[in-house]
Protein backbone atom coordinates (compact mmCIF):
# COMPACT_ATOMS: atom_id res chain seq x y z
CA UNK A 1 0.00 0.00 0.00
CA UNK A 2 2.80 2.42 0.42
CA UNK A 3 4.16 2.66 -3.09
CA UNK A 4 2.02 4.64 -5.53
CA UNK A 5 0.76 1.99 -8.24
CA UNK A 6 -0.44 3.53 -11.71
CA UNK A 7 -3.81 2.55 -10.53
CA UNK A 8 -3.87 4.26 -7.43
CA UNK A 9 -2.49 7.11 -8.74
CA UNK A 10 -5.13 7.07 -11.33
CA UNK A 11 -7.97 6.67 -8.46
CA UNK A 12 -6.28 9.75 -6.41
CA UNK A 13 -6.38 12.32 -9.82
CA UNK A 14 -9.80 10.82 -10.41
CA UNK A 15 -10.91 11.55 -7.24
CA UNK A 16 -9.70 14.88 -7.32
CA UNK A 17 -11.45 15.38 -10.19
CA UNK A 18 -14.69 14.06 -8.98
CA UNK A 19 -14.27 16.41 -5.60
CA UNK A 20 -13.33 19.50 -7.78
CA UNK A 21 -16.49 18.87 -9.83
CA UNK A 22 -18.43 18.58 -6.54
CA UNK A 23 -17.10 21.59 -4.69
CA UNK A 24 -16.28 24.35 -7.36
CA UNK A 25 -20.16 25.03 -8.11
CA UNK A 26 -20.96 26.00 -4.54
CA UNK A 27 -17.09 27.77 -4.35
CA UNK A 28 -17.93 30.02 -7.64
CA UNK A 29 -21.06 31.71 -5.89
CA UNK A 30 -18.72 33.77 -3.43
CA UNK A 31 -16.84 35.60 -5.95
CA UNK A 32 -19.75 36.41 -7.84
CA UNK A 33 -21.47 37.91 -5.19
CA UNK A 34 -18.66 40.07 -4.82
CA UNK A 35 -18.33 41.22 -8.45
CA UNK A 36 -18.71 44.84 -9.70
CA UNK A 37 -20.52 43.58 -12.76
CA UNK A 38 -23.67 41.95 -13.60
CA UNK A 39 -21.87 39.23 -16.00
CA UNK A 40 -19.76 36.57 -14.41
CA UNK A 41 -16.40 37.35 -16.11
CA UNK A 42 -13.95 35.48 -14.07
CA UNK A 43 -12.00 36.71 -12.48
CA UNK A 44 -14.19 39.93 -11.59
CA UNK A 45 -13.04 43.11 -12.78
CA UNK A 46 -12.71 44.68 -9.51
CA UNK A 47 -14.72 43.86 -6.24
CA UNK A 48 -17.83 45.52 -4.87
CA UNK A 49 -20.61 44.97 -2.30
CA UNK A 50 -23.26 46.37 -4.55
CA UNK A 51 -25.29 43.04 -5.09
CA UNK A 52 -25.61 42.88 -1.31
CA UNK A 53 -26.40 46.55 -0.98
CA UNK A 54 -29.07 46.00 -3.80
CA UNK A 55 -30.12 42.90 -1.45
CA UNK A 56 -30.30 44.41 2.31
CA UNK A 57 -31.91 47.78 -0.15
CA UNK A 58 -35.06 45.92 -1.37
CA UNK A 59 -37.67 45.64 0.28
CA UNK A 60 -39.13 42.93 -1.26
CA UNK A 61 -36.05 40.73 -0.68
CA UNK A 62 -35.72 41.58 3.31
CA UNK A 63 -39.36 40.68 3.51
CA UNK A 64 -39.03 37.40 1.91
CA UNK A 65 -36.08 36.89 4.36
CA UNK A 66 -38.59 37.56 7.39
CA UNK A 67 -40.86 35.32 6.09
CA UNK A 68 -38.03 32.53 5.73
CA UNK A 69 -37.10 32.94 9.07
CA UNK A 70 -40.16 32.72 10.48
CA UNK A 71 -41.53 29.94 8.93
CA UNK A 72 -38.07 28.29 9.73
CA UNK A 73 -38.23 29.01 13.71
CA UNK A 74 -42.25 28.18 13.72
CA UNK A 75 -41.55 25.01 12.12
CA UNK A 76 -38.89 23.60 14.08
CA UNK A 77 -41.06 24.77 17.11
CA UNK A 78 -43.72 22.72 15.82
CA UNK A 79 -42.13 19.54 13.84
CA UNK A 80 -39.53 19.25 16.73
CA UNK A 81 -42.05 18.10 19.49
CA UNK A 82 -44.51 16.18 17.26
CA UNK A 83 -41.50 14.38 15.64
CA UNK A 84 -39.86 13.26 19.18
CA UNK A 85 -43.03 12.27 20.56
CA UNK A 86 -43.43 9.97 17.32
CA UNK A 87 -39.70 8.56 17.60
CA UNK A 88 -40.37 7.61 20.91
CA UNK A 89 -43.47 5.72 20.34
CA UNK A 90 -41.99 4.15 17.28
CA UNK A 91 -39.15 2.83 19.12
CA UNK A 92 -40.84 1.33 22.46
CA UNK A 93 -44.16 0.33 20.72
CA UNK A 94 -44.39 -2.90 20.32
CA UNK A 95 -48.12 -3.12 17.88
CA UNK A 96 -47.44 -4.30 14.32
CA UNK A 97 -49.13 -1.47 12.99
CA UNK A 98 -46.69 1.05 14.32
CA UNK A 99 -44.52 -0.21 11.46
CA UNK A 100 -46.97 1.25 8.90
CA UNK A 101 -47.28 4.20 10.58
CA UNK A 102 -43.39 4.91 10.64
CA UNK A 103 -43.31 4.35 6.73
CA UNK A 104 -46.16 6.47 6.62
CA UNK A 105 -44.88 8.99 8.36
CA UNK A 106 -41.49 8.79 6.11
CA UNK A 107 -43.68 9.10 3.25
CA UNK A 108 -42.71 13.22 2.63
CA UNK A 109 -39.08 11.32 1.73
CA UNK A 110 -40.30 9.03 -0.80
CA UNK A 111 -43.34 11.21 -2.97
CA UNK A 112 -42.09 13.64 -5.40
CA UNK A 113 -42.31 16.89 -4.55
CA UNK A 114 -44.43 18.32 -7.15
CA UNK A 115 -47.16 16.02 -6.52
CA UNK A 116 -46.85 17.18 -2.85
CA UNK A 117 -46.53 20.58 -3.94
CA UNK A 118 -50.04 20.30 -6.49
CA UNK A 119 -52.06 18.07 -3.60
CA UNK A 120 -51.58 20.52 -1.11
CA UNK A 121 -52.38 23.88 -3.12
CA UNK A 122 -55.42 21.92 -4.17
CA UNK A 123 -56.17 21.39 -0.32
CA UNK A 124 -55.60 24.68 0.70
CA UNK A 125 -57.56 26.32 -2.37
CA UNK A 126 -59.91 24.75 -0.53
CA UNK A 127 -59.80 25.84 2.87
CA UNK A 128 -58.38 29.24 2.22
CA UNK A 129 -54.60 28.10 3.53
CA UNK A 130 -53.35 29.55 -0.10
CA UNK A 131 -50.52 32.41 0.58
CA UNK A 132 -50.95 32.24 4.42
CA UNK A 133 -48.00 32.19 7.21
CA UNK A 134 -50.10 29.15 8.33
CA UNK A 135 -50.12 27.39 5.54
CA UNK A 136 -46.36 27.75 4.79
CA UNK A 137 -45.84 26.68 8.47
CA UNK A 138 -48.01 23.75 8.42
CA UNK A 139 -46.19 22.27 4.82
CA UNK A 140 -42.78 22.92 6.26
CA UNK A 141 -43.83 21.15 9.44
CA UNK A 142 -44.89 18.63 7.15
CA UNK A 143 -41.79 18.02 5.11
CA UNK A 144 -39.67 18.38 7.71
CA UNK A 145 -41.39 15.50 10.19
CA UNK A 146 -39.28 12.68 8.89
CA UNK A 147 -35.99 14.36 9.59
CA UNK A 148 -36.55 14.57 13.03
CA UNK A 149 -38.04 11.28 13.59
CA UNK A 150 -34.81 9.45 11.34
CA UNK A 151 -32.45 11.42 13.78
CA UNK A 152 -34.53 10.87 17.09
CA UNK A 153 -35.05 7.22 16.82
CA UNK A 154 -31.69 7.09 15.48
CA UNK A 155 -30.91 8.62 18.81
CA UNK A 156 -33.17 6.36 20.92
CA UNK A 157 -31.67 3.51 19.65
CA UNK A 158 -28.45 3.47 20.89
CA UNK A 159 -30.23 4.22 24.43
CA UNK A 160 -30.82 1.84 26.72
CA UNK A 161 -34.50 1.89 27.78
CA UNK A 162 -33.63 0.39 30.68
CA UNK A 163 -32.36 3.58 32.23
CA UNK A 164 -36.48 5.06 32.23
CA UNK A 165 -37.74 1.86 33.16
CA UNK A 166 -35.45 2.38 36.62
CA UNK A 167 -36.51 5.90 37.03
CA UNK A 168 -40.58 4.84 36.84
CA UNK A 169 -39.53 2.29 39.49
CA UNK A 170 -38.08 5.30 41.62
CA UNK A 171 -41.64 6.90 41.05
CA UNK A 172 -41.34 8.79 38.63
CA UNK A 173 -44.26 9.17 36.27
CA UNK A 174 -43.26 8.29 32.19
CA UNK A 175 -43.69 11.82 31.75
CA UNK A 176 -41.34 13.31 34.03
CA UNK A 177 -38.96 10.26 33.31
CA UNK A 178 -38.67 10.97 29.90
CA UNK A 179 -37.96 14.63 30.69
CA UNK A 180 -35.58 13.55 33.34
CA UNK A 181 -33.71 10.85 31.83
CA UNK A 182 -33.71 10.01 28.34
CA UNK A 183 -34.21 13.34 26.46
CA UNK A 184 -30.82 14.40 28.45
CA UNK A 185 -29.06 11.75 26.45
CA UNK A 186 -30.59 12.16 23.38
CA UNK A 187 -30.57 15.68 22.78
CA UNK A 188 -27.83 15.23 20.65
CA UNK A 189 -30.22 13.45 18.00
CA UNK A 190 -32.86 15.98 18.98
CA UNK A 191 -30.88 18.87 17.78
CA UNK A 192 -29.61 17.37 14.89
CA UNK A 193 -32.95 16.42 13.80
CA UNK A 194 -34.41 19.79 14.50
CA UNK A 195 -31.37 21.40 12.13
CA UNK A 196 -32.14 19.47 9.42
CA UNK A 197 -35.72 20.41 9.93
CA UNK A 198 -34.97 24.71 9.99
CA UNK A 199 -32.39 23.66 6.95
CA UNK A 200 -35.34 21.65 4.94
CA UNK A 201 -37.87 24.80 5.80
CA UNK A 202 -35.47 27.39 4.67
CA UNK A 203 -34.30 25.93 1.11
CA UNK A 204 -37.90 24.93 0.63
CA UNK A 205 -38.89 25.78 -2.71
CA UNK A 206 -41.78 23.69 -4.80
CA UNK A 207 -44.04 23.36 -2.22
CA UNK A 208 -44.07 27.51 -1.95
CA UNK A 209 -43.94 28.34 -5.41
CA UNK A 210 -47.90 26.51 -5.46
CA UNK A 211 -48.57 27.85 -2.17
CA UNK A 212 -47.55 30.99 -1.09
CA UNK A 213 -48.22 34.79 -2.11
CA UNK A 214 -48.73 38.00 -1.45
CA UNK A 215 -46.82 38.97 1.68
CA UNK A 216 -45.57 35.62 2.47
CA UNK A 217 -42.99 34.41 -0.41
CA UNK A 218 -40.31 33.06 1.11
CA UNK A 219 -36.62 34.06 -0.35
CA UNK A 220 -36.34 30.93 -2.29
CA UNK A 221 -39.38 31.13 -4.30
CA UNK A 222 -38.62 35.40 -5.56
CA UNK A 223 -35.27 33.65 -6.04
CA UNK A 224 -36.77 30.75 -8.23
CA UNK A 225 -39.08 33.41 -9.93
CA UNK A 226 -36.30 35.39 -10.48
CA UNK A 227 -33.78 32.94 -12.06
CA UNK A 228 -36.28 31.88 -14.37
CA UNK A 229 -35.80 35.76 -16.04
CA UNK A 230 -32.14 36.12 -16.27
CA UNK A 231 -29.06 35.89 -13.89
CA UNK A 232 -29.26 38.77 -11.13
CA UNK A 233 -26.25 38.27 -9.13
CA UNK A 234 -28.09 40.01 -5.89
CA UNK A 235 -28.74 35.95 -6.01
CA UNK A 236 -25.44 35.43 -6.08
CA UNK A 237 -25.10 37.77 -2.87
CA UNK A 238 -28.28 35.65 -1.31
CA UNK A 239 -26.82 32.42 -1.76
CA UNK A 240 -23.68 33.12 0.04
CA UNK A 241 -25.10 34.62 2.82
CA UNK A 242 -27.83 31.36 2.67
CA UNK A 243 -25.04 28.85 2.69
CA UNK A 244 -22.75 30.24 5.07
CA UNK A 245 -26.13 30.51 7.27
CA UNK A 246 -27.01 26.75 6.91
CA UNK A 247 -22.81 25.87 7.41
CA UNK A 248 -22.70 27.69 10.81
CA UNK A 249 -25.99 25.38 11.44
CA UNK A 250 -24.10 21.94 10.48
CA UNK A 251 -21.33 23.13 12.33
CA UNK A 252 -22.65 23.65 15.62
CA UNK A 253 -24.90 20.69 15.44
CA UNK A 254 -21.38 18.60 14.38
CA UNK A 255 -19.35 20.46 17.42
CA UNK A 256 -21.90 19.53 19.89
CA UNK A 257 -21.84 15.74 18.71
CA UNK A 258 -18.06 15.70 19.19
CA UNK A 259 -18.17 16.89 22.61
CA UNK A 260 -20.45 14.44 23.91
CA UNK A 261 -18.86 11.55 22.54
CA UNK B 1 -47.98 4.89 22.63
CA UNK B 2 -50.51 5.51 19.18
CA UNK B 3 -51.50 9.01 21.08
CA UNK B 4 -47.85 9.61 20.89
CA UNK B 5 -47.80 9.50 17.41
CA UNK B 6 -51.16 10.55 16.46
CA UNK B 7 -49.85 14.27 16.56
CA UNK B 8 -47.35 13.99 13.61
CA UNK B 9 -49.80 11.38 11.91
CA UNK B 10 -52.38 13.56 12.14
CA UNK B 11 -50.40 16.14 9.95
CA UNK B 12 -48.75 13.67 7.54
CA UNK B 13 -52.26 12.29 6.87
CA UNK B 14 -53.65 16.10 6.48
CA UNK B 15 -50.94 17.65 3.91
CA UNK B 16 -49.48 14.30 2.04
CA UNK B 17 -52.32 10.98 2.02
CA UNK B 18 -55.05 13.17 1.72
CA UNK B 19 -53.59 15.36 -0.84
CA UNK B 20 -52.59 13.11 -2.85
CA UNK B 21 -55.25 10.51 -2.61
CA UNK B 22 -57.26 13.93 -3.67
CA UNK B 23 -54.89 14.00 -6.53
CA UNK B 24 -55.82 10.17 -7.38
CA UNK B 25 -59.13 10.45 -6.87
CA UNK B 26 -59.61 13.32 -9.67
CA UNK B 27 -57.64 11.87 -12.06
CA UNK B 28 -60.26 8.95 -12.44
CA UNK B 29 -63.22 10.96 -11.49
CA UNK B 30 -64.69 14.25 -13.32
CA UNK B 31 -68.72 14.16 -13.60
CA UNK B 32 -68.53 10.29 -13.61
CA UNK B 33 -65.79 7.82 -13.58
CA UNK B 34 -63.74 8.56 -16.47
CA UNK B 35 -60.26 7.11 -17.63
CA UNK B 36 -59.64 9.97 -20.12
CA UNK B 37 -56.97 11.66 -18.50
CA UNK B 38 -54.90 8.35 -18.71
CA UNK B 39 -56.12 7.22 -22.16
CA UNK B 40 -54.63 10.94 -22.89
CA UNK B 41 -51.16 9.99 -21.61
CA UNK B 42 -50.94 7.06 -23.70
CA UNK B 43 -52.35 8.52 -26.97
CA UNK B 44 -50.71 11.91 -26.77
CA UNK B 45 -47.35 11.88 -27.79
CA UNK B 46 -45.93 14.42 -26.04
CA UNK B 47 -46.29 12.31 -22.34
CA UNK B 48 -44.74 9.60 -24.01
CA UNK B 49 -41.84 11.66 -25.20
CA UNK B 50 -41.61 13.34 -21.37
CA UNK B 51 -42.08 9.89 -19.83
CA UNK B 52 -38.83 8.28 -21.93
CA UNK B 53 -36.89 11.39 -21.43
CA UNK B 54 -37.49 11.53 -17.71
CA UNK B 55 -36.50 7.56 -17.97
CA UNK B 56 -33.88 8.36 -19.96
CA UNK B 57 -32.05 11.16 -17.86
CA UNK B 58 -32.64 9.63 -14.90
CA UNK B 59 -31.41 6.45 -15.92
CA UNK B 60 -28.35 8.40 -16.96
CA UNK B 61 -27.90 10.54 -14.22
CA UNK B 62 -28.03 6.93 -11.89
CA UNK B 63 -24.81 5.92 -14.07
CA UNK B 64 -22.94 8.98 -14.01
CA UNK B 65 -23.48 9.19 -10.22
CA UNK B 66 -22.19 5.58 -9.38
CA UNK B 67 -19.28 5.63 -11.82
CA UNK B 68 -17.76 9.17 -10.32
CA UNK B 69 -19.11 8.25 -6.58
CA UNK B 70 -17.87 4.94 -6.46
CA UNK B 71 -14.12 5.84 -6.92
CA UNK B 72 -14.92 8.88 -4.56
CA UNK B 73 -16.62 6.45 -1.62
CA UNK B 74 -13.82 3.89 -2.32
CA UNK B 75 -11.09 6.43 -1.72
CA UNK B 76 -13.22 7.59 1.40
CA UNK B 77 -13.02 3.61 2.84
CA UNK B 78 -9.58 3.17 1.89
CA UNK B 79 -7.63 6.22 2.55
CA UNK B 80 -5.37 6.62 5.90
CA UNK B 81 -8.13 9.03 7.98
CA UNK B 82 -7.43 12.50 7.30
CA UNK B 83 -7.58 11.85 4.03
CA UNK B 84 -11.04 10.15 4.36
CA UNK B 85 -12.14 13.16 6.76
CA UNK B 86 -11.24 15.54 3.87
CA UNK B 87 -13.00 13.71 1.52
CA UNK B 88 -16.25 12.98 2.90
CA UNK B 89 -16.62 16.63 4.29
CA UNK B 90 -16.17 17.70 0.65
CA UNK B 91 -19.06 15.29 -0.33
CA UNK B 92 -21.34 16.56 1.93
CA UNK B 93 -20.69 20.56 1.83
CA UNK B 94 -22.34 20.76 -1.34
CA UNK B 95 -25.46 18.74 0.37
CA UNK B 96 -25.48 21.01 2.92
CA UNK B 97 -26.23 23.82 0.03
CA UNK B 98 -29.55 24.88 -1.38
CA UNK B 99 -30.65 23.15 -4.60
CA UNK B 100 -31.94 26.16 -5.48
CA UNK B 101 -28.22 27.77 -4.69
CA UNK B 102 -26.53 24.99 -6.53
CA UNK B 103 -28.43 25.02 -9.60
CA UNK B 104 -28.19 28.58 -10.17
CA UNK B 105 -24.80 27.77 -9.67
CA UNK B 106 -24.04 25.90 -12.86
CA UNK B 107 -25.99 28.29 -14.61
CA UNK B 108 -23.66 30.86 -14.30
CA UNK B 109 -20.47 28.24 -14.98
CA UNK B 110 -22.48 26.72 -17.89
CA UNK B 111 -23.63 29.77 -19.28
CA UNK B 112 -22.50 31.33 -22.80
CA UNK B 113 -20.44 33.86 -21.44
CA UNK B 114 -19.76 31.64 -18.26
CA UNK B 115 -16.24 30.41 -16.61
CA UNK B 116 -16.58 26.83 -18.99
CA UNK B 117 -16.94 28.97 -22.12
CA UNK B 118 -14.50 31.79 -21.28
CA UNK B 119 -12.13 29.03 -20.29
CA UNK B 120 -12.52 26.74 -23.81
CA UNK B 121 -12.39 29.14 -26.20
CA UNK B 122 -9.31 31.00 -24.25
CA UNK B 123 -7.44 27.49 -24.70
CA UNK B 124 -8.76 27.92 -28.23
CA UNK B 125 -10.34 24.45 -27.79
CA UNK B 126 -14.04 26.56 -29.06
CA UNK B 127 -14.51 29.44 -31.49
CA UNK B 128 -17.87 30.30 -30.66
CA UNK B 129 -19.67 29.38 -27.05
CA UNK B 130 -21.03 26.32 -26.69
CA UNK B 131 -24.51 25.58 -25.85
CA UNK B 132 -24.11 24.04 -22.38
CA UNK B 133 -26.85 24.93 -20.19
CA UNK B 134 -31.14 25.47 -21.34
CA UNK B 135 -30.62 21.97 -23.01
CA UNK B 136 -30.40 18.01 -21.40
CA UNK B 137 -27.08 18.72 -21.26
CA UNK B 138 -26.87 21.30 -18.38
CA UNK B 139 -29.63 19.44 -16.88
CA UNK B 140 -27.93 15.91 -16.49
CA UNK B 141 -24.46 17.83 -15.39
CA UNK B 142 -26.38 19.67 -12.50
CA UNK B 143 -28.53 17.03 -11.23
CA UNK B 144 -25.64 14.64 -11.17
CA UNK B 145 -23.88 16.88 -8.72
CA UNK B 146 -26.62 17.47 -6.61
CA UNK B 147 -27.63 13.71 -6.33
CA UNK B 148 -24.00 12.60 -5.75
CA UNK B 149 -23.76 12.39 -2.19
CA UNK B 150 -27.02 10.49 -2.41
CA UNK B 151 -24.80 8.09 -3.51
CA UNK B 152 -21.41 8.44 -2.13
CA UNK B 153 -23.08 8.03 1.81
CA UNK B 154 -24.61 5.06 1.58
CA UNK B 155 -21.69 3.44 -0.47
CA UNK B 156 -19.43 4.98 1.54
CA UNK B 157 -21.09 3.31 4.57
CA UNK B 158 -21.71 -0.30 2.73
CA UNK B 159 -18.02 -0.02 2.45
CA UNK B 160 -16.91 1.08 6.10
CA UNK B 161 -19.16 -2.29 7.02
CA UNK B 162 -16.97 -4.96 4.82
CA UNK B 163 -14.01 -6.07 7.58
CA UNK B 164 -10.38 -5.15 5.97
CA UNK B 165 -9.25 -9.17 6.93
CA UNK B 166 -11.07 -10.18 4.54
CA UNK B 167 -9.42 -8.36 1.47
CA UNK B 168 -5.84 -9.28 3.42
CA UNK B 169 -6.72 -13.19 3.38
CA UNK B 170 -7.57 -12.81 0.00
CA UNK B 171 -4.08 -11.27 -0.78
CA UNK B 172 -2.53 -13.64 1.22
CA UNK B 173 -4.14 -16.18 -1.11
CA UNK B 174 -2.55 -14.64 -3.49
CA UNK B 175 -5.18 -12.80 -5.19
CA UNK B 176 -3.53 -9.52 -6.98
CA UNK B 177 -5.39 -6.41 -5.44
CA UNK B 178 -7.43 -6.24 -8.27
CA UNK B 179 -8.54 -9.73 -8.31
CA UNK B 180 -9.45 -9.17 -4.49
CA UNK B 181 -11.69 -6.61 -5.95
CA UNK B 182 -13.70 -7.81 -7.69
CA UNK B 183 -13.84 -10.92 -5.98
CA UNK B 184 -14.43 -9.84 -2.69
CA UNK B 185 -14.74 -6.06 -2.67
CA UNK B 186 -17.76 -5.17 -5.46
CA UNK B 187 -19.74 -8.24 -4.32
CA UNK B 188 -19.95 -7.02 -0.60
CA UNK B 189 -20.27 -3.32 -1.36
CA UNK B 190 -23.42 -3.81 -3.56
CA UNK B 191 -25.91 -3.32 -0.62
CA UNK B 192 -24.56 0.02 -1.04
CA UNK B 193 -24.66 0.32 -4.87
CA UNK B 194 -28.13 -1.06 -4.59
CA UNK B 195 -29.19 1.77 -1.90
CA UNK B 196 -27.54 4.89 -3.59
CA UNK B 197 -28.66 3.83 -7.12
CA UNK B 198 -32.12 3.67 -5.65
CA UNK B 199 -32.19 7.00 -4.11
CA UNK B 200 -30.47 8.80 -7.10
CA UNK B 201 -32.90 7.29 -9.31
CA UNK B 202 -35.91 7.49 -7.77
CA UNK B 203 -34.87 11.61 -6.01
CA UNK B 204 -33.99 12.03 -10.23
CA UNK B 205 -37.60 10.60 -11.43
CA UNK B 206 -39.07 13.18 -9.75
CA UNK B 207 -36.71 16.40 -9.70
CA UNK B 208 -38.12 20.00 -10.46
CA UNK B 209 -36.24 22.85 -9.79
CA UNK B 210 -32.85 22.06 -11.79
CA UNK B 211 -34.75 20.61 -14.80
CA UNK B 212 -36.93 23.80 -14.62
CA UNK B 213 -34.24 26.25 -13.98
CA UNK B 214 -31.67 24.23 -16.45
CA UNK B 215 -33.44 22.38 -19.12
CA UNK B 216 -34.55 25.86 -20.80
CA UNK B 217 -37.75 24.71 -21.41
CA UNK B 218 -36.98 21.26 -23.88
CA UNK B 219 -36.09 19.61 -21.09
CA UNK B 220 -39.56 18.54 -20.10
CA UNK B 221 -39.10 15.62 -17.74
CA UNK B 222 -42.53 14.42 -15.72
CA UNK B 223 -42.03 17.07 -12.90
CA UNK B 224 -42.23 20.01 -15.39
CA UNK B 225 -45.02 18.48 -17.22
CA UNK B 226 -47.01 17.89 -14.04
CA UNK B 227 -46.65 21.89 -13.03
CA UNK B 228 -47.15 23.07 -16.81
CA UNK B 229 -50.76 21.25 -16.89
CA UNK B 230 -51.27 23.48 -13.68
CA UNK B 231 -49.96 26.19 -13.99
CA UNK B 232 -49.88 26.93 -17.64
CA UNK B 233 -53.19 25.22 -19.00
CA UNK B 234 -55.21 24.47 -15.69
CA UNK B 235 -55.85 21.15 -16.58
CA UNK B 236 -56.04 19.13 -12.72
CA UNK B 237 -57.38 16.38 -14.26
CA UNK B 238 -54.00 15.99 -16.74
CA UNK B 239 -51.68 16.83 -14.06
CA UNK B 240 -53.15 14.22 -11.71
CA UNK B 241 -52.89 11.40 -13.88
CA UNK B 242 -49.30 11.83 -14.84
CA UNK B 243 -48.66 12.63 -11.00
CA UNK B 244 -50.20 9.45 -10.20
CA UNK B 245 -48.29 7.56 -12.70
CA UNK B 246 -44.80 9.12 -11.74
CA UNK B 247 -45.79 8.14 -8.03
CA UNK B 248 -46.89 4.86 -9.23
CA UNK B 249 -43.44 4.45 -10.61
CA UNK B 250 -41.65 5.37 -7.43
CA UNK B 251 -43.43 3.64 -5.31
CA UNK B 252 -42.79 0.37 -7.34
CA UNK B 253 -39.17 1.27 -7.64
CA UNK B 254 -39.27 1.12 -3.30
CA UNK B 255 -41.36 -1.56 -3.42
CA UNK B 256 -39.33 -3.79 -5.64
CA UNK B 257 -35.85 -2.41 -3.90
CA UNK B 258 -37.63 -3.18 -0.51
CA UNK B 259 -36.82 -6.85 -1.67
CA UNK B 260 -33.47 -6.96 -1.00
CA UNK B 261 -32.91 -4.20 1.86
CA UNK B 262 -35.31 -2.76 4.23
CA UNK B 263 -37.07 0.81 3.55
CA UNK B 264 -36.17 2.57 6.07
CA UNK B 265 -32.26 1.71 5.08
CA UNK B 266 -32.78 3.10 1.98
CA UNK B 267 -33.78 6.44 3.40
CA UNK B 268 -31.78 6.83 6.44
CA UNK B 269 -27.87 7.25 5.65
CA UNK B 270 -28.46 10.63 5.06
Amino acid sequence: MKTLSPGRIALILFCALGLLYLILPVLIIVPMSFSSTRFLTFPPPSLSLRWYQDYVGNPAWMQATRVTFTVAVLTVLIATPLGVAAAYAITNSKLRIMRLIHMTLMLPLVVPIIITAVGIFFVYARVGLVATMSGLVLANVMLGLPYVITSVVAGLQSFDPAQEMVARSLGMNRLRSFFAVTLPQIKTSVLTGSIFAFISAMDETVVALFISGGQYQPLTKRMFIALRDEIDPTIAAISTLMTAASFLLVLIASTRRKRES
Amino acid sequence: MLALASPALLVILLLIVLPVGWLAWQSIYHDGFTLENYRRILSEDIYWRSFALTFEISLLVTTLALLIGYPLAYAANAAPRRWSIVILALVILPFWTSVLVRSYAWLALLQRTGVINQVLQYVGLVDEPLALVHNSFGTVVATVHILLPFMVLPLYAAMQKIPNDLMQAGASLGGGPAHTFWRIFLPLSLPGVLAGTTLVFVLSLGFYITPELLGGGRTIMVSLLVSRNVELYNQWGAASAVGVVLLAGVLAVFLIVSRFIPFDRILAPK
